[in-house]
Protein backbone atom coordinates (compact mmCIF):
# COMPACT_ATOMS: atom_id res chain seq x y z
CA UNK A 1 0.00 0.00 0.00
CA UNK A 2 1.44 3.28 -0.94
CA UNK A 3 1.34 6.70 1.75
CA UNK A 4 -1.70 7.89 0.14
CA UNK A 5 -3.58 4.78 -0.06
CA UNK A 6 -3.37 4.42 3.98
CA UNK A 7 -4.47 7.72 4.58
CA UNK A 8 -7.14 7.00 1.94
CA UNK A 9 -8.47 4.28 4.25
CA UNK A 10 -8.13 6.13 7.31
CA UNK A 11 -10.36 9.31 5.75
CA UNK A 12 -12.77 8.89 8.57
CA UNK A 13 -10.36 9.96 11.10
CA UNK A 14 -9.60 13.27 8.62
CA UNK A 15 -13.17 13.43 7.96
CA UNK A 16 -14.16 13.28 11.79
CA UNK A 17 -11.32 16.25 12.52
CA UNK A 18 -12.34 18.18 9.96
CA UNK A 19 -15.88 18.31 11.41
CA UNK A 20 -14.09 18.92 14.94
CA UNK A 21 -12.35 21.79 13.63
CA UNK A 22 -15.42 23.55 11.81
CA UNK A 23 -17.56 22.88 15.08
CA UNK A 24 -14.88 24.73 17.36
CA UNK A 25 -14.52 27.23 14.57
CA UNK A 26 -18.10 28.14 14.01
CA UNK A 27 -19.10 27.97 17.83
CA UNK A 28 -15.97 30.20 18.81
CA UNK A 29 -15.94 33.14 15.65
CA UNK A 30 -20.11 33.55 16.36
CA UNK A 31 -19.00 34.01 20.22
CA UNK A 32 -15.84 35.73 19.28
CA UNK A 33 -17.94 38.30 16.89
CA UNK A 34 -20.58 38.93 19.60
CA UNK A 35 -18.36 39.32 22.31
CA UNK A 36 -16.68 42.37 19.68
CA UNK A 37 -19.75 43.80 19.35
CA UNK A 38 -20.60 43.71 22.89
CA UNK A 39 -17.49 44.98 23.65
CA UNK A 40 -17.53 48.13 21.11
CA UNK A 41 -21.23 48.64 22.60
CA UNK A 42 -19.61 49.54 26.26
CA UNK A 43 -16.82 51.62 24.57
CA UNK A 44 -19.89 53.76 23.31
CA UNK A 45 -18.96 56.95 24.98
CA UNK A 46 -20.89 57.93 28.41
CA UNK A 47 -19.20 55.34 30.33
CA UNK A 48 -15.73 56.52 31.34
CA UNK A 49 -14.70 54.12 34.22
CA UNK A 50 -15.56 51.21 31.72
CA UNK A 51 -13.53 52.11 29.24
CA UNK A 52 -9.82 52.45 30.03
CA UNK A 53 -10.08 48.44 31.60
CA UNK A 54 -12.17 47.46 28.74
CA UNK A 55 -9.38 48.91 26.33
CA UNK A 56 -6.66 47.38 28.90
CA UNK A 57 -8.33 44.04 28.49
CA UNK A 58 -8.44 43.88 24.79
CA UNK A 59 -5.06 45.44 24.40
CA UNK A 60 -3.74 42.99 26.91
CA UNK A 61 -5.36 39.73 24.43
CA UNK A 62 -3.40 41.04 21.30
CA UNK A 63 -0.53 41.49 22.96
CA UNK A 64 -0.61 37.60 24.22
CA UNK A 65 0.82 34.67 22.52
CA UNK A 66 -2.89 32.36 21.41
CA UNK A 67 -1.34 29.22 22.55
CA UNK A 68 -0.52 30.72 26.30
CA UNK A 69 -3.76 31.55 26.46
CA UNK A 70 -4.98 28.07 25.52
CA UNK A 71 -2.51 26.73 27.91
CA UNK A 72 -3.90 29.36 30.70
CA UNK A 73 -7.78 28.09 30.43
CA UNK A 74 -6.82 24.69 30.66
CA UNK A 75 -3.96 23.73 32.68
CA UNK A 76 -4.39 27.09 34.66
CA UNK A 77 -8.24 27.56 35.50
CA UNK A 78 -8.16 24.27 37.84
CA UNK A 79 -6.15 25.67 40.10
CA UNK A 80 -9.24 28.03 40.47
CA UNK A 81 -11.24 25.05 40.92
CA UNK A 82 -12.62 25.65 37.62
CA UNK A 83 -12.32 22.74 35.53
CA UNK A 84 -13.06 23.09 31.96
CA UNK A 85 -12.49 20.31 28.91
CA UNK A 86 -9.88 20.16 26.24
CA UNK A 87 -12.77 21.18 23.79
CA UNK A 88 -14.14 23.99 25.92
CA UNK A 89 -11.37 25.72 27.11
CA UNK A 90 -10.25 25.81 23.10
CA UNK A 91 -13.50 26.93 21.93
CA UNK A 92 -13.35 29.81 24.96
CA UNK A 93 -9.38 30.36 24.59
CA UNK A 94 -10.73 31.20 20.53
CA UNK A 95 -13.50 33.21 21.44
CA UNK A 96 -12.03 35.36 23.84
CA UNK A 97 -8.39 35.94 21.79
CA UNK A 98 -10.43 36.80 18.77
CA UNK A 99 -13.66 38.76 20.31
CA UNK A 100 -10.95 41.28 21.78
CA UNK A 101 -9.57 41.11 18.20
CA UNK A 102 -12.77 41.83 16.84
CA UNK A 103 -13.36 44.65 18.74
CA UNK A 104 -10.19 46.32 18.20
CA UNK A 105 -11.45 46.31 14.45
CA UNK A 106 -14.17 47.21 15.42
CA UNK A 107 -13.47 50.35 17.94
CA UNK A 108 -10.79 51.43 15.03
CA UNK A 109 -13.37 51.99 12.07
CA UNK A 110 -15.99 52.93 14.89
CA UNK A 111 -13.38 56.09 15.86
CA UNK A 112 -14.03 56.56 11.40
CA UNK A 113 -17.33 56.77 11.91
CA UNK A 114 -19.04 60.29 10.72
CA UNK A 115 -20.97 62.17 14.00
CA UNK A 116 -23.30 63.97 11.59
CA UNK A 117 -25.03 60.57 11.29
CA UNK A 118 -25.51 60.19 14.78
CA UNK A 119 -26.38 63.71 15.73
CA UNK A 120 -29.10 62.81 12.94
CA UNK A 121 -30.07 59.91 14.50
CA UNK A 122 -30.29 61.36 18.32
CA UNK A 123 -31.97 64.56 16.52
CA UNK A 124 -35.02 61.80 15.60
CA UNK A 125 -35.20 60.99 18.87
CA UNK A 126 -32.89 57.56 18.88
CA UNK A 127 -31.89 56.59 22.23
CA UNK A 128 -28.26 55.05 22.22
CA UNK A 129 -29.03 51.28 22.36
CA UNK A 130 -30.94 51.53 18.87
CA UNK A 131 -28.92 53.61 17.41
CA UNK A 132 -25.93 51.52 18.07
CA UNK A 133 -27.75 48.77 17.03
CA UNK A 134 -29.91 50.06 13.94
CA UNK A 135 -27.38 52.37 12.54
CA UNK A 136 -23.71 52.24 13.88
CA UNK A 137 -23.45 48.60 14.03
CA UNK A 138 -24.91 47.82 10.82
CA UNK A 139 -22.30 50.07 9.22
CA UNK A 140 -19.41 49.10 11.50
CA UNK A 141 -19.66 45.53 10.25
CA UNK A 142 -20.10 46.27 6.27
CA UNK A 143 -17.24 48.43 6.58
CA UNK A 144 -14.68 46.21 8.41
CA UNK A 145 -15.93 43.04 6.14
CA UNK A 146 -12.64 43.10 4.62
CA UNK A 147 -10.58 42.65 8.15
CA UNK A 148 -12.92 40.51 9.16
CA UNK A 149 -12.63 37.45 6.74
CA UNK A 150 -8.97 38.14 7.38
CA UNK A 151 -9.51 38.02 11.10
CA UNK A 152 -11.38 34.85 10.10
CA UNK A 153 -8.90 33.36 8.85
CA UNK A 154 -6.73 33.80 11.34
CA UNK A 155 -8.50 32.01 13.76
CA UNK A 156 -9.13 29.21 11.41
CA UNK A 157 -5.31 28.73 11.67
CA UNK A 158 -5.43 29.16 15.57
CA UNK A 159 -7.46 25.76 15.69
CA UNK A 160 -4.38 23.63 14.85
CA UNK A 161 -3.03 24.94 18.10
CA UNK A 162 -5.30 23.74 20.26
CA UNK A 163 -3.94 20.01 19.24
CA UNK A 164 -1.56 20.84 21.97
CA UNK A 165 -3.86 20.64 24.81
CA UNK A 166 -5.63 16.98 23.31
CA UNK A 167 -8.39 19.00 21.42
CA UNK A 168 -9.68 16.23 18.47
CA UNK A 169 -9.32 17.90 15.66
CA UNK A 170 -7.86 17.93 12.20
CA UNK A 171 -4.33 18.37 13.17
CA UNK A 172 -4.42 16.22 16.00
CA UNK A 173 -5.98 13.71 13.26
CA UNK A 174 -3.24 13.96 10.90
CA UNK A 175 -0.50 13.97 13.74
CA UNK A 176 -2.16 10.45 15.11
CA UNK A 177 -2.01 9.35 11.35
CA UNK A 178 1.80 10.51 10.93
CA UNK A 179 3.19 8.80 13.93
CA UNK A 180 1.17 5.35 13.58
CA UNK A 181 1.87 4.92 9.99
CA UNK A 182 5.22 7.11 9.80
CA UNK A 183 4.07 9.25 6.86
CA UNK A 184 4.10 12.96 7.81
CA UNK A 185 4.82 14.68 5.12
CA UNK A 186 1.44 13.18 3.24
CA UNK A 187 -0.80 13.25 6.34
CA UNK A 188 0.00 17.02 6.82
CA UNK A 189 -0.22 17.93 2.99
CA UNK A 190 -3.46 16.79 3.50
CA UNK A 191 -4.15 18.73 5.92
CA UNK A 192 -3.22 22.08 4.41
CA UNK A 193 -5.41 20.98 1.57
CA UNK A 194 -8.32 21.22 4.59
CA UNK A 195 -7.22 24.81 5.71
CA UNK A 196 -6.64 26.19 2.54
CA UNK A 197 -10.21 24.95 0.83
CA UNK A 198 -11.99 26.11 4.08
CA UNK A 199 -10.32 29.41 3.64
CA UNK A 200 -11.09 29.78 0.03
CA UNK A 201 -14.64 29.05 0.43
CA UNK A 202 -14.42 32.45 3.23
CA UNK A 203 -12.44 34.41 0.95
CA UNK A 204 -15.53 33.93 -1.63
CA UNK A 205 -18.26 34.37 0.71
CA UNK A 206 -16.80 37.80 2.01
CA UNK A 207 -16.06 38.81 -1.59
CA UNK A 208 -19.71 37.91 -2.01
CA UNK A 209 -21.26 40.35 0.87
CA UNK A 210 -19.19 42.81 -0.99
CA UNK A 211 -21.84 42.97 -3.62
CA UNK A 212 -24.18 43.96 -0.73
CA UNK A 213 -22.30 46.65 0.91
CA UNK A 214 -21.05 48.22 -2.45
CA UNK A 215 -24.30 48.64 -3.13
CA UNK A 216 -24.55 50.65 -0.37
CA UNK A 217 -21.67 52.88 -1.02
CA UNK A 218 -19.07 51.46 1.09
CA UNK A 219 -16.85 50.15 -1.08
CA UNK A 220 -16.09 49.43 -4.89
CA UNK A 221 -16.01 45.45 -5.56
CA UNK B 1 -53.28 63.13 6.94
CA UNK B 2 -51.65 66.58 7.48
CA UNK B 3 -52.70 67.78 3.44
CA UNK B 4 -55.81 68.26 5.07
CA UNK B 5 -55.21 70.02 8.12
CA UNK B 6 -52.30 72.10 6.64
CA UNK B 7 -55.21 73.46 4.27
CA UNK B 8 -56.79 74.51 7.07
CA UNK B 9 -53.89 76.12 8.47
CA UNK B 10 -52.84 78.06 5.08
CA UNK B 11 -56.59 79.15 5.12
CA UNK B 12 -56.19 80.58 8.31
CA UNK B 13 -52.92 82.27 7.40
CA UNK B 14 -54.55 84.40 4.94
CA UNK B 15 -57.15 85.47 6.39
CA UNK B 16 -56.69 85.97 10.13
CA UNK B 17 -54.40 89.01 11.36
CA UNK B 18 -51.13 88.34 12.89
CA UNK B 19 -52.31 89.36 16.29
CA UNK B 20 -55.42 87.34 16.74
CA UNK B 21 -53.44 84.24 15.97
CA UNK B 22 -52.76 80.99 18.79
CA UNK B 23 -50.02 83.03 20.96
CA UNK B 24 -48.74 79.83 21.80
CA UNK B 25 -45.25 79.38 21.04
CA UNK B 26 -43.74 76.37 19.25
CA UNK B 27 -40.09 77.41 20.27
CA UNK B 28 -39.48 79.82 23.59
CA UNK B 29 -36.01 80.79 24.47
CA UNK B 30 -35.38 82.71 27.39
CA UNK B 31 -31.82 83.77 28.68
CA UNK B 32 -30.04 80.99 26.91
CA UNK B 33 -26.20 81.61 27.19
CA UNK B 34 -23.50 79.40 25.71
CA UNK B 35 -19.81 79.49 25.67
CA UNK B 36 -17.15 76.95 24.12
CA UNK B 37 -13.94 76.86 26.06
CA UNK B 38 -14.54 79.93 27.36
CA UNK B 39 -15.32 82.15 23.88
CA UNK B 40 -19.15 83.01 24.71
CA UNK B 41 -21.05 81.65 21.47
CA UNK B 42 -24.46 82.92 22.47
CA UNK B 43 -25.21 85.87 24.85
CA UNK B 44 -28.41 86.33 27.07
CA UNK B 45 -30.89 85.40 23.27
CA UNK B 46 -34.36 85.24 23.80
CA UNK B 47 -36.37 84.04 20.83
CA UNK B 48 -40.01 82.72 20.38
CA UNK B 49 -41.23 81.22 17.56
CA UNK B 50 -44.97 81.48 17.15
CA UNK B 51 -46.85 78.24 15.37
CA UNK B 52 -47.25 77.92 11.62
CA UNK B 53 -44.09 81.13 11.66
CA UNK B 54 -41.29 80.79 9.37
CA UNK B 55 -38.26 82.26 11.54
CA UNK B 56 -34.65 82.69 9.64
CA UNK B 57 -31.70 83.45 11.27
CA UNK B 58 -29.17 85.47 9.79
CA UNK B 59 -25.62 86.63 10.78
CA UNK B 60 -22.13 86.12 9.50
CA UNK B 61 -20.25 82.70 10.30
CA UNK B 62 -18.94 82.30 13.94
CA UNK B 63 -21.94 84.57 14.83
CA UNK B 64 -23.70 81.29 17.33
CA UNK B 65 -26.59 80.94 14.62
CA UNK B 66 -26.11 77.16 14.17
CA UNK B 67 -25.26 77.01 17.52
CA UNK B 68 -28.94 78.60 18.56
CA UNK B 69 -30.29 75.95 16.20
CA UNK B 70 -28.50 73.18 17.91
CA UNK B 71 -29.83 74.26 21.48
CA UNK B 72 -33.59 74.07 20.24
CA UNK B 73 -33.11 70.32 20.22
CA UNK B 74 -30.31 69.76 22.81
CA UNK B 75 -27.35 68.73 20.44
CA UNK B 76 -25.43 71.37 21.91
CA UNK B 77 -26.34 72.31 25.67
CA UNK B 78 -26.41 75.18 26.24
CA UNK B 79 -24.75 77.10 29.68
CA UNK B 80 -27.91 79.15 31.05
CA UNK B 81 -31.05 79.53 29.84
CA UNK B 82 -34.61 77.71 28.95
CA UNK B 83 -35.87 76.45 25.85
CA UNK B 84 -39.49 74.99 25.67
CA UNK B 85 -40.77 73.77 22.85
CA UNK B 86 -44.73 73.48 22.94
CA UNK B 87 -44.87 74.42 26.21
CA UNK B 88 -42.25 71.16 27.08
CA UNK B 89 -39.05 72.24 28.67
CA UNK B 90 -36.03 70.40 26.79
CA UNK B 91 -32.86 69.09 28.17
CA UNK B 92 -33.80 70.09 31.83
CA UNK B 93 -36.81 67.93 33.70
CA UNK B 94 -39.38 69.93 36.62
CA UNK B 95 -36.96 69.05 39.58
CA UNK B 96 -34.16 70.93 37.68
CA UNK B 97 -32.03 68.14 36.61
CA UNK B 98 -30.64 67.26 33.60
CA UNK B 99 -33.22 65.19 31.47
CA UNK B 100 -33.31 61.37 31.48
CA UNK B 101 -32.37 59.99 27.74
CA UNK B 102 -35.02 58.94 27.09
CA UNK B 103 -37.42 61.38 28.36
CA UNK B 104 -35.17 63.95 26.22
CA UNK B 105 -35.32 61.67 22.74
CA UNK B 106 -39.31 61.96 23.21
CA UNK B 107 -38.51 66.08 23.74
CA UNK B 108 -36.03 66.04 20.72
CA UNK B 109 -38.41 63.87 18.40
CA UNK B 110 -40.79 66.73 18.92
CA UNK B 111 -38.35 68.86 16.41
CA UNK B 112 -37.12 67.68 13.01
CA UNK B 113 -33.68 68.84 11.98
CA UNK B 114 -32.11 69.18 8.86
CA UNK B 115 -28.49 69.48 8.43
CA UNK B 116 -26.34 70.97 6.03
CA UNK B 117 -24.31 67.82 5.37
CA UNK B 118 -27.61 66.07 5.23
CA UNK B 119 -26.30 62.74 7.16
CA UNK B 120 -28.62 60.38 5.98
CA UNK B 121 -27.64 57.26 7.38
CA UNK B 122 -25.99 54.96 3.59
CA UNK B 123 -26.50 51.89 4.82
CA UNK B 124 -30.31 52.33 4.33
CA UNK B 125 -31.78 53.08 1.53
CA UNK B 126 -34.07 55.84 0.52
CA UNK B 127 -37.20 54.73 1.76
CA UNK B 128 -36.02 53.21 5.05
CA UNK B 129 -33.94 56.26 5.69
CA UNK B 130 -37.60 57.88 5.94
CA UNK B 131 -39.39 54.91 7.40
CA UNK B 132 -35.97 54.21 10.09
CA UNK B 133 -37.17 56.31 12.70
CA UNK B 134 -41.07 56.34 12.62
CA UNK B 135 -41.04 52.81 13.34
CA UNK B 136 -37.93 52.42 15.84
CA UNK B 137 -39.00 55.29 17.88
CA UNK B 138 -42.31 56.10 17.30
CA UNK B 139 -43.21 52.72 16.95
CA UNK B 140 -45.16 52.84 13.75
CA UNK B 141 -46.20 49.87 12.12
CA UNK B 142 -44.15 49.26 8.69
CA UNK B 143 -47.01 49.74 6.30
CA UNK B 144 -48.26 52.71 8.33
CA UNK B 145 -44.36 54.04 7.83
CA UNK B 146 -43.71 52.97 4.55
CA UNK B 147 -47.18 54.63 3.27
CA UNK B 148 -46.49 57.84 4.99
CA UNK B 149 -43.15 58.26 3.48
CA UNK B 150 -44.29 57.40 0.15
CA UNK B 151 -46.04 60.41 0.70
CA UNK B 152 -43.33 62.21 1.62
CA UNK B 153 -41.17 61.41 -1.17
CA UNK B 154 -43.31 62.61 -3.32
CA UNK B 155 -44.22 65.58 -1.83
CA UNK B 156 -40.30 66.39 -2.13
CA UNK B 157 -40.24 65.06 -5.13
CA UNK B 158 -38.01 61.90 -4.62
CA UNK B 159 -40.72 58.92 -5.03
CA UNK B 160 -38.56 57.56 -7.63
CA UNK B 161 -35.76 57.32 -5.77
CA UNK B 162 -37.66 55.37 -3.57
CA UNK B 163 -35.41 52.10 -3.60
CA UNK B 164 -31.77 54.28 -4.39
CA UNK B 165 -28.87 54.12 -1.57
CA UNK B 166 -28.19 58.15 -0.86
CA UNK B 167 -24.79 57.45 -2.17
CA UNK B 168 -25.92 57.46 -5.91
CA UNK B 169 -27.79 60.44 -5.07
CA UNK B 170 -26.77 64.86 -5.91
CA UNK B 171 -26.76 66.58 -2.60
CA UNK B 172 -29.93 68.40 -4.03
CA UNK B 173 -31.75 65.17 -3.89
CA UNK B 174 -29.79 64.07 -0.52
CA UNK B 175 -31.28 67.14 0.99
CA UNK B 176 -34.58 66.16 -0.22
CA UNK B 177 -34.78 62.92 1.48
CA UNK B 178 -33.38 64.08 4.58
CA UNK B 179 -36.13 67.30 4.57
CA UNK B 180 -38.66 63.96 3.97
CA UNK B 181 -37.27 61.78 7.09
CA UNK B 182 -37.23 64.67 9.42
CA UNK B 183 -41.01 64.95 8.13
CA UNK B 184 -41.78 61.46 8.75
CA UNK B 185 -41.96 61.75 12.35
CA UNK B 186 -44.55 64.89 12.37
CA UNK B 187 -42.63 67.17 14.48
CA UNK B 188 -43.76 70.98 15.62
CA UNK B 189 -41.06 72.61 14.41
CA UNK B 190 -38.95 71.96 11.72
CA UNK B 191 -34.79 72.94 12.39
CA UNK B 192 -32.95 73.79 9.08
CA UNK B 193 -29.39 74.16 9.21
CA UNK B 194 -27.75 75.83 6.52
CA UNK B 195 -29.52 73.27 4.15
CA UNK B 196 -28.11 74.53 1.05
CA UNK B 197 -24.48 75.61 2.32
CA UNK B 198 -23.23 72.76 1.01
CA UNK B 199 -24.70 72.29 -2.22
CA UNK B 200 -23.38 73.00 -5.54
CA UNK B 201 -25.13 76.07 -6.65
CA UNK B 202 -27.46 74.60 -9.25
CA UNK B 203 -28.74 72.00 -6.64
CA UNK B 204 -30.11 75.27 -4.34
CA UNK B 205 -33.35 75.71 -5.84
CA UNK B 206 -34.71 72.43 -5.66
CA UNK B 207 -34.50 72.35 -1.75
CA UNK B 208 -35.33 75.80 -1.18
CA UNK B 209 -38.63 75.48 -3.44
CA UNK B 210 -39.09 71.89 -1.06
CA UNK B 211 -38.71 74.44 1.87
CA UNK B 212 -41.16 77.28 0.49
CA UNK B 213 -43.36 74.75 -0.13
CA UNK B 214 -43.60 73.54 3.66
CA UNK B 215 -44.12 76.96 4.89
CA UNK B 216 -47.01 77.75 2.32
CA UNK B 217 -48.53 75.16 3.79
CA UNK B 218 -47.95 76.44 7.58
CA UNK B 219 -45.01 74.35 8.68
CA UNK B 220 -43.27 75.81 11.71
CA UNK B 221 -39.77 76.07 10.53
CA UNK B 222 -36.80 78.15 12.32
CA UNK B 223 -34.14 78.10 9.18
CA UNK B 224 -30.72 79.17 9.40
CA UNK B 225 -29.17 80.48 6.51
CA UNK B 226 -27.50 82.70 3.67
CA UNK B 227 -29.77 82.40 1.13
CA UNK B 228 -31.21 86.05 1.74
CA UNK B 229 -33.67 86.56 -1.12
CA UNK B 230 -35.34 83.20 0.17
CA UNK B 231 -34.81 84.58 3.58
CA UNK B 232 -36.94 87.43 2.51
CA UNK B 233 -39.52 85.75 0.91
CA UNK B 234 -40.27 82.42 3.23
CA UNK B 235 -39.87 84.30 6.83
CA UNK B 236 -42.76 86.34 9.04
CA UNK B 237 -39.41 87.01 11.00
CA UNK B 238 -35.72 86.90 10.32
CA UNK B 239 -33.62 87.12 13.50
CA UNK B 240 -29.92 89.08 13.01
CA UNK B 241 -27.29 87.39 15.37
CA UNK B 242 -23.60 88.96 15.69
CA UNK B 243 -21.00 87.89 18.07
CA UNK B 244 -24.15 85.72 19.75
CA UNK B 245 -26.18 88.44 20.57
CA UNK B 246 -29.86 88.81 18.74
CA UNK B 247 -29.36 92.88 17.22
CA UNK B 248 -32.10 92.58 14.86
CA UNK B 249 -35.68 91.06 15.12
CA UNK B 250 -38.07 92.24 12.18
CA UNK B 251 -40.37 91.04 9.95
CA UNK B 252 -38.50 90.75 6.37
CA UNK B 253 -39.83 94.18 4.65
CA UNK B 254 -38.40 95.98 7.82
CA UNK B 255 -35.38 93.87 7.98
CA UNK B 256 -34.32 94.26 4.53
CA UNK B 257 -35.60 97.72 3.52
CA UNK B 258 -34.89 99.64 6.81
CA UNK B 259 -32.68 97.93 9.35
CA UNK B 260 -32.21 99.61 12.94
CA UNK B 261 -28.52 98.92 13.25
CA UNK B 262 -25.90 99.80 11.53
CA UNK B 263 -24.04 96.69 11.53
CA UNK B 264 -27.24 94.93 9.44
CA UNK B 265 -27.04 97.65 6.87
CA UNK B 266 -23.30 96.80 6.00
CA UNK B 267 -24.39 92.57 6.68
CA UNK B 268 -27.15 93.12 4.17
CA UNK B 269 -24.93 96.08 1.42
CA UNK B 270 -22.03 92.71 1.51
CA UNK B 271 -24.38 90.60 0.61
CA UNK B 272 -25.94 92.73 -2.19
CA UNK B 273 -22.32 93.55 -4.18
Amino acid sequence: MSNWEILWSARDQFWSGFFSTMEIFGLSISAAFLIGCGMLYLLEGSRPRLTVPLRVVIDGMRMLPFLILAYLLYYGLPAFDIRLDAWWSGVGALAVYHGCYFAEIFRGTRLTFPPGQVEAAKAHGFTKGKMFFRLILPQIVMQTRPLLGNQLIYALKDTAFLVIITVQELTAAANSLSGTYFIPTEAFIVVIGFYWAVSVVMEIIIKQCGRFSAKRGFDNV
Amino acid sequence: MFEKNTSERVGAEQTVPDAARSEQAAVSIRHLSKSFDGVEVLRDVDLEVREGDVVTILGSSGSGKSTLLRCINWLEQPDRGSIHIGGQRIGVNDAGRPMPVRELARVRARTGMVFQSFNLWPHLNVLHNVTEAPIHVLGKSKTQAEAHARELLEKVGMSPKADAYPSTLSGGQKQRVAIARALAMQPEVMLFDEPTSALDPELVGEVLSVIRDLSAEGYTMVIVTHEMAFSRAVSDKVVFLDKGLIIEQADPETFFTNPSTERVRKFLEREES
